[in-house]
């Protein structure tokens, strides 16, 4: 049970390390949202249950913050990718746009929210 | 010897998250690195939690992971221009 929490653990923190190395190096803002919030959510997944392997009796508190994190990390990057969007930054060698009737520039006319 | 490696590597996430949040051409990759750096520290949090064997880091972990959303959420309603 501690060989396989220390295995989970690693894992985690190797993710961690690839998410951090991944937003520091890609070229544009939507790049970086993609690198940093799948990467470390899926380190912090891996890296809790290794902590719930070590400590069996905290199970369902770390449940519980997993859950919390699956269901608000997605929701957070795609908010602030919006926003990106609506701010103005181009995407990086980008080719057809097809945002570009929905959102217009100065932020007044939204699409379909 | 296995929480030096991980602390290293949770180290090195952190510290690229920091270096974009201080050298990013806009606002939006500023707020991408602190928002990468707030879900790092979460995890952290709850590490710190296995190596002193207390129970009470895990509730500061889940209220650091609310309070970082909604950092998140505001700053991105602030830079839409509708707060």
């Amino acid at each position: 049970m501690s060989i396989l929490g220390a295995i989970f653990m690693i894992v985690g923190g190797i993710f961690y390390a690839l998410g951090g190395f991944g937003i520091f190096r890609m070229p544009d803002v939507y790049n970086r949202l993609q690198a940093g919030t799948k990467a470390t959510t899926l380190g912090t997944f891996s890296l809790l249950i290794g902590v719930g392997f070590m400590h069996p009796q905290w199970f369902i508190k770390i449940l519980l913050i997993i859950i919390f994190i699956a269901i608000t990390n997605p929701v957070g990057s795609s908010v602030l990718g919006r926003a990106a969007y609506i701010t103005g930054v181009k995407p990086y060698k980008v080719v057809v746009d097809e945002l570009k009737t929905l959102y217009s520039k100065g932020g007044d006319k939204h699409g379909n929210h | 010897m296995i929480n030096a490696i991980v602390a290293v590597f949770i180290v090195i996430g952190i510290l690229f998250s920091i270096l974009r949040l201080l050298k990013g051409p806009s606002t939006a990759d500023r707020v991408v690195g602190i928002d990468t750096a707030n879900i790092i520290v979460t995890g952290l949090i709850v590490f710190i939690a296995h190596i002193y064997d207390n129970n009470l880091y895990l509730d500061i972990a889940l209220a650091y992971g609310v309070l970082s959303f909604l950092e998140t959420v505001i700053i991105s309603k602030y830079l839409e221009g509708r707060v």
